[in-house]
């Protein structure tokens, strides 16, 4: 009787045992890893707005405050997108006719507002609220990245959920003093462990973790 | 193979007498009789039945589909019956599947050589409702296709599954077991798939069983081989034997919920796991042995033996019966004592009255001897028991959550059409893979029934038989 396989089928056989492990092994890496990439997160990625508005020439250059634009951080959960008549409280006066402003003045001239790219878009079943995270001396910059120094903003952090329980299970390692939260340029005074679990005392922050906190 | 009829129960019951191989075989026969069920022109009956089963796959699929497309509502399941036929359904077949690890394993240590038979197919009908049982928690999580979160990995949630739930022990139960099930099953099939390759006349078929069987030449080095992986794959099963089901009674003894919150739970749920797996054994044994001409190698011995078994492990849990009840009293708990007089006398009383009989009385025939020996009172009892252990779990679950601590939380279930057609479906699912395995598969282990010819040799010396069956 003719044999059934050929004599090659013996090493593909085992080729395909020992493949098999590192295959699955490969996809299970493949999977960790797309799902934590910029690919996924959006993390690090400029997008194209209507204007190229630089957060690195206004703030760090011009010296603007964060509040100025975004007026409602302090006190609600939404940190505010400017209207447009904050811009023309300046540029009425400065770069009143530059080309590259066309798209503000014709916004304040019809009355519709610019219609921007949301950088950071949380999904809809969390809750998330800027007051509170700014009244226990979460800085801007701790989650936005440092915005003085963006010409254009990008995702700075994942804004994946292993990224928010970092913080929240473990919120000594990021709070600041509240009258440096809006600093770009803050440096802990001591070791971050020892001004952190002063800060998460005197504060009473507590590790709020459960899914209830954020999933309402 | 000759003090197998001192071993094996040849003692009691003066069932020595009855071999377990039709006397007169040789291993030629053997092999003939068994490869030839799987070589054979599809028989008529075989199409019948497969259609039966595919038609009910078919109402599983569409219990699926709709589930999926309406969400979980359209079960009978609500608060306080927040589970209803999902962990009911479960838990009886996950206990069908344990007959399969018990005989494969533990009779094996045992050395308990009249196994061999019936080993093949329980260990292929344990991963059938092993498969069937876990389509209910996979479906019951509500979105299904998120149902990996139940295993641990490194997600970007930063979460860890709740270790300290018995429900996360079930998913490591439930899946170690399928794995070893399925590894020994598969294991203990390559010398026949090798067989059926050999005997194979056309090319498909040759390739098919071939890679099956891996490249198995049966030289003493494989045998070698095999036999250390079988023992070592029969110690690994040993203790699922108890863990499982132990595991699946923390899903309900860890809750406080009077009923479920008693220490008999573990052995009580084991025994009856076993008690409903030989039930179903026997269920399916009883025909299919006559089907396919296998009364030589599956005889009325093998039937009594498992209908003892089936008697043992009946009255540990009519045991268990009466201990549930002992605890409602003893415990001098008001809430204790009105669940055992509400499973007796309140809306689910016809359950429970049922599940007493089916599991409690109409198996204490099985001590009469006529009926151990009588194939086909043997199938009624086992199709009681089947329903008795479906009921059970029904009683248990049903009746402590409609029922809870608190009056205002108290609760009744009914079951929707989508209910029973996901159960029927599963029944159907089943009965659709058992068909395509005995189709396909030898359903008996045909090397080591060839090892069992001996002592079938001895017999023919006195009596000088013609195989009954067999060749043809």
């Amino acid at each position: 009787m003719a044999q059934i396989f050929k004599r090659s089928t013996n090493t593909l056989a085992k080729a395909t045992i020992y493949g098999g492990v590192f295959i699955v092994a490969f996809l299970v890496w493949t999977g960790t890893v797309l799902d934590r990439s910029s690919y996924n997160t959006g993390q690090g990625i400029v997008l194209e707005q209507p204007v190229p508005f630089s957060h690195d020439h206004h703030t760090a250059g011009m010296g603007i405050d964060c509040r100025y634009c975004h007026t409602s951080a302090e006190t609600s959960a939404y940190a505010g997108i400017p209207p447009t008549s904050t811009c023309m409280n300046c540029h009425t006066q400065i770069w009143a006719n530059a080309e590259i402003l066309e798209p503000v003045r014709a916004s304040f001239r019809e009355n519709e507002p610019i219609r921007w790219q949301r950088i950071h878009d949380l999904p809809d079943f969390v809750y998330f609220n800027h007051s509170i995270h700014l009244a226990r001396g979460v800085s801007c910059f701790t989650c936005h990245g440092n915005v003085t120094e963006m010409p254009l903003v990008y995702q700075d952090q994942s804004l994946q959920m292993e990224w928010c329980l970092d913080c929240h299970r473990n919120p000594e390692k990021y709070v600041r003093p509240r009258e440096e939260i809006f600093n770009a340029d803050y440096k802990p005074s001591e070791p971050q462990a020892v001004i952190g679990a002063r800060l998460v005392k005197e504060y009473g922050i507590e590790t709020l973790d459960s899914c209830s906190t954020c999933h309402r | 193979m000759a003090t197998l009829e001192g071993r094996a129960g040849g003692k009691g019951g003066g069932n020595a007498e009855i071999p377990f191989i039709a006397p007169g075989h040789t291993p030629a026969s053997v092999t003939e009789a068994i490869s030839e069920v799987v070589t054979q022109k599809t028989p008529k009956w075989w199409y019948a039945g497969f259609g039966v089963a595919f038609l009910l796959v078919n109402v599983l699929l569409m219990s699926i589909t709709w589930l999926l497309v309406k969400g979980t509502g359209v079960w009978g399941n609500n608060v306080p019956v927040a589970w209803a036929f999902p962990i009911i359904n479960f838990v009886w077949w996950i206990g069908i599947g344990h007959a399969g690890t018990l005989i494969s394993a533990i009779l094996l240590l045992l050395r308990q050589d009249w196994r061999t038979s019936i080993n093949r197919f329980a260990e292929a009908m344990t991963l059938f409702a092993v498969a069937c049982a876990g389509i209910y928690p996979i479906l019951h999580v509500g979105r299904p296709w998120l149902a990996y979160w139940l295993t641990p990995y490194p997600n970007t949630m930063g979460l860890w599954p709740q270790f300290r739930s018995p429900l996360v022990w079930d998913v490591f139960a439930v899946t170690t077991y399928a794995i070893v099930s399925a590894l020994f099953w598969y294991t203990g099939l390559i010398p026949d798939l090798a067989t059926l390759r050999d005997r194979s006349t056309n090319r498909f078929a040759q390739v098919v069983y071939g890679f099956g069987a891996m490249g198995w030449r049966g030289t003493a080095k494989h045998w070698h081989n095999y036999e250390t992986a079988y023992l070592l794959l029969a110690g690994l099963a040993t203790p699922l034997v108890i863990s499982v089901h132990t595991v699946v009674s923390f899903d309900f003894s860890v809750a406080q919920l009077p009923g479920w919150h008693a220490t008999i739970f573990p052995p009580y749920f084991v025994a009856g796991a076993i008690f409903a797996g030989f039930a179903m054994v026997l269920t399916l044994t009883i025909p299919l042995r006559s089907l396919f001409n296998l009364k030589d190698f599956i005889t009325d011995r093998h039937l009594a033996n498992m209908a003892k078994i089936l008697l043992l492990t009946g009255l540990i849990v009519l045991y268990g019966y009466i201990m549930e009840g002992f605890f409602a009293w003893f415990s001098g708990h008001h809430d204790e004592g009105f669940m055992m007089w509400n499973r007796i006398t309140g809306p689910y009383r016809y359950q429970w009255w049922a599940l007493i009989l089916c599991n409690g009385l109409i198996p204490q025939l099985l001590w009469l001897r006529k009926v151990r020996h009588t194939p086909w009172m043997l199938f009624l009892v086992a199709m009681v028991v089947n329903v008795g252990m479906w009921l059970e779990r029904f009683v248990i679950i049903v009746t402590s959550l409609t029922r809870d601590f608190l009056v205002s939380s108290w609760g009744s279930f009914s079951p929707t059409i989508w209910d029973w057609g996901l159960f029927v479906g599963t029944i159907g699912l089943f009965m659709a893979l058992l068909f395509l395995f005995l189709r396909f598969l030898p359903m008996i282990s045909i090397f080591e029934m060839r090892t069992m010819v001996p002592e079938a040799k001895l017999d023919r010396s006195k009596t000088a038989g013609e195989p009954s069956q067999g060749a043809s």
